[in-house]
């Protein structure tokens, strides 16, 4: 009999093309690889020096997020780029798909949008497939039971030429989370509570299954939130185990396979799992019940606790700088804290179901006077699906912005920008120094919280929105 | 990429932990679609002040920090994104190697595939040198020490294949390209299992 395996073991060992050795990593295949504009071009360049070809331009999908403009093109069809190096960057991808025979999610398709929300829309992202993208958020589609990794430009043109990366074997960290999560409390909560529990390099060289009674009752939605995150605490990868809740949400999708071929690969999906008695290099329990909504307080995701808990004192001096950056008080909680900006969107929180409870929190209030709310949709099909159930108007009429899908604030590469000593309340991933524009703030929420704290123009807890409702 | 053998300066230290690569090269500089020139915006926002001249509190802005090839770095350095920009940027700039306790996986991956020396000390060691900025030191990627003065030599993993690439100043591309059989083999028996 073999040995038990881990899920991670399993789709290593299905992708060695080559073994490693003490003198050299493992060859792995790449089955998928995204591209968007910003890591690609200088990759698109080795190819065209050394006269090499995409290997598998099948096997290689391409999109416009990051720099792009989230407001429409003007009159005359010109799109408000922030800069003319952030077009020429746009143009550059253009004519690369075009000359490499790449397929291109541009401005006119309609499936375009952040290069990890479209993955699993258009049902490119498979159970036990590899897939890579010069984009540290890769980590979302191990939801999917994908082992799916950022890498650098080096290596993108590497998977270009080859479809191969070289890579030694990273070791693995089982996060169990056992119990129900606490009505009003979601993935992202609970994610950002696990980073403050490992820490942000608690996870450095290792891919993370999360598992556990909690992670299963989560949705498709919500256990890419969760994966999505895993860079945050440093790790190559994050992973679940998928199961009937993700064979229902892949079904019809435009790239799965139908009839007959469906029943198969849903057979050996069935088999990507953890086998009983295999060992992780670490484990860690998390019990849900402990996960209340949760923000950042500090410079990095790890700097997160309870929006009512008091920020804790710093230990050191760069602790301290930190606080001081965020003009945070230590012993005082973040609710409370008055609120400049509110961003509901990215490949973090960017989906339909957390559109909807975005606009749950705010359908009849207001955002307070002197908050800016932008919401901006994942993808041009989470655009549609939710202009269809008229979440744009919830927006709009409590005085929101409703933009055009991209990665808008989250990396404020394309003019979407907070301003110095800024507080944005933010669903994206990151609160770094600097992140949504120099000297920004940004504390880091689900999108109820996010949603809660536009209305009350201070962060504030979203289950008394909810439950004043349940009381009306 | 040309061989990396060994570097020899004195050190400017950064003692900040998680500095991250948005800290290192903010994004809003990233649609740039060549790999030159970022030496020039490496560190930004943190090394400029709003009027473009140089803001001296940021430590690599001190005299005696210019020229330095060596940044001691504080823990968990290279944390963020997978931008391989930081890097390039940070050899614009002049820097050739990164010594700290800790650096994110894929900062030090795509940094050691640019001939940036990302190097993993021991905490003692780490704390010896972000107490000691200044100090002349030699890195031997061969020998994998590096030699500082006044205390013993401090011994670094590097992983071999990183290494023998450095030394050599090896092409992880045309590697990968040889093993174009194996790839191809690889292809049609899944193709055929499918
Ligand atoms: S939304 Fe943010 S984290 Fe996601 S791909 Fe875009 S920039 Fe990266």
């Amino acid at each position: 009999m073999n040995a038990p395996r881990t899920l991670f073991d399993k789709i290593w060992d299905t992708h060695v093309v080559v073994a490693e050795t003490a003198d050299t990593p493992a060859i792995l295949y790449i089955d998928l690889q995204l591209v968007h504009e910003v890591t690609s071009p200088q990759a698109f360049d080795v190819l065209r020096a050394q006269g090499l070809k995409v290997r598998r331009p099948g096997r290689t999908l391409a999109t416009l997020d990051h720099s792009i403009p989230t407001m429409p093109a003007a009159a005359d069809g010109e799109r408000p780029y922030a800069t003319p190096a952030a077009k020429a960057q746009v143009a550059q991808l253009e004519a690369n798909c075009r000359e490499f025979g790449v397929e291109l999610h541009s401005w006119d398709s309609a499936e375009r949008g952040i290069v990890h929300v479209i993955g699993p829309e258009l049902g490119v992202t498979q159970p036990g497939t590899t897939i890579v993208c010069g984009d540290s958020h890769t980590s979302t589609h191990g939801a999917f039971g994908a082992l799916a990794f950022g890498i650098g430009t080096t290596e993108v043109g590497h998977v270009l030429a080859t479809q191969c990366l070289l890579q030694r074997k990273p070791k693995t960290l089982a996060i169990h989370v056992d119990g129900e999560l606490p009505a009003g409390v979601g993935a992202k909560d609970l994610i950002l509570h696990v980073i403050g529990r490992i820490g942000v390099n608690g996870g450095t060289g290792h891919v993370i299954e999360y598992r556990g009674a909690a992670i299963e009752a989560l949705s498709m939605e919500a256990r890419m939130t969760v994966c999505n995150m895993s860079i945050e605490a440093g790790a190559r990868a994050g992973l679940i185990a998928p199961d009937d809740t993700t064979f229902a949400w892949l079904q019809g999708r435009p790239r799965v396979p139908r009839g007959a071929a469906w029943d198969v690969a849903v057979a050996n999906w069935r088999e990507l799992k953890t086998d009983a008695g295999a060992r992780y290099d670490r484990e860690v329990h998390i019990d849900a019940r402990d996960v209340k909504p949760t923000v950042t307080y500090g410079t990095h995701p790890g700097m997160a606790i309870a929006l009512d808990a008091p920020v804790p004192a710093a230990h050191d001096a760069i602790e301290q700088r930190a606080l001081d950056y965020m003009q945070a008080a230590a012993g005082k909680p973040m609710q409370g804290t008055p609120v400049d900006v509110v961003f509901v969107g990215s490949c973090t929180n960017g989906r339909l179901p957390d559109l909807r409870e975005a606009a749950h929190v705010l359908r009849g209030r207001r955002v307070a006077k002197n908050v800016r709310m932008l919401v901006v949709p994942g993808s041009e099909a989470v655009r549609r699906d939710a202009e269809a159930e008229g979440l744009h108007e919830v927006f709009r009429a409590a005085g929101a912005e409703w933009r055009m899908p991209g990665c808008s604030m989250c990396i404020a590469m394309n003019g979407d920008m907070a301003q110095p000593g800024q507080l944005v309340v933010s669903t994206s991933n990151r609160n770094f120094e600097g992140r949504q524009g120099k000297g920004a703030r940004t504390v880091l929420a689900s999108p109820a919280t996010a949603a809660a704290s536009a209305v009350a123009g201070v962060i504030a807890d979203p289950r008394v929105y909810l439950a004043e409702e349940q009381a009306a | 990429m040309k061989p990396v053998t060994r570097i020899q300066s004195r050190t400017a230290v950064l003692a900040d932990e998680n500095i991250d690569t948005d800290r290192i090269i903010p994004a809003r500089f990233l649609t740039t679609t060549t790999r030159e020139g970022l030496g020039r915006v490496c560190f930004n926002d943190w090394r400029y002040r709003s009027d473009g001249s140089d803001d001296p509190a940021f430590p690599l802005n001190a005299p005696e920090a210019r020229g330095c090839e060596i940044l001691v770095a504080g823990r968990n350095f290279g944390c963020g994104s997978s931008r391989e920009h930081a890097p390039w940027a940070l050899l614009d700039y002049g820097v050739r190697a990164v010594l700290s306790s800790e650096i994110a996986d894929i900062f030090r991956n795509n940094a050691l595939k640019n001939g940036l020396l990302a190097i993993v000390v021991g905490a003692a060691e780490h704390r010896w040198l972000l107490d000691h900025p200044g100090v002349e030191l030699a890195i031997d990627v061969c020998g994998q020490t590096i030699t500082r003065p006044g205390a013993d030599p401090i011994h670094f993993e590097l992983e071999p294949f990183a290494r023998h690439c450095l030394l050599e100043g090896v092409d992880q591309l045309g590697f990968l390209l040889h093993h174009t059989d194996a790839i191809r083999e690889f292809e049609s028996r899944v193709e055929e299992a499918a």
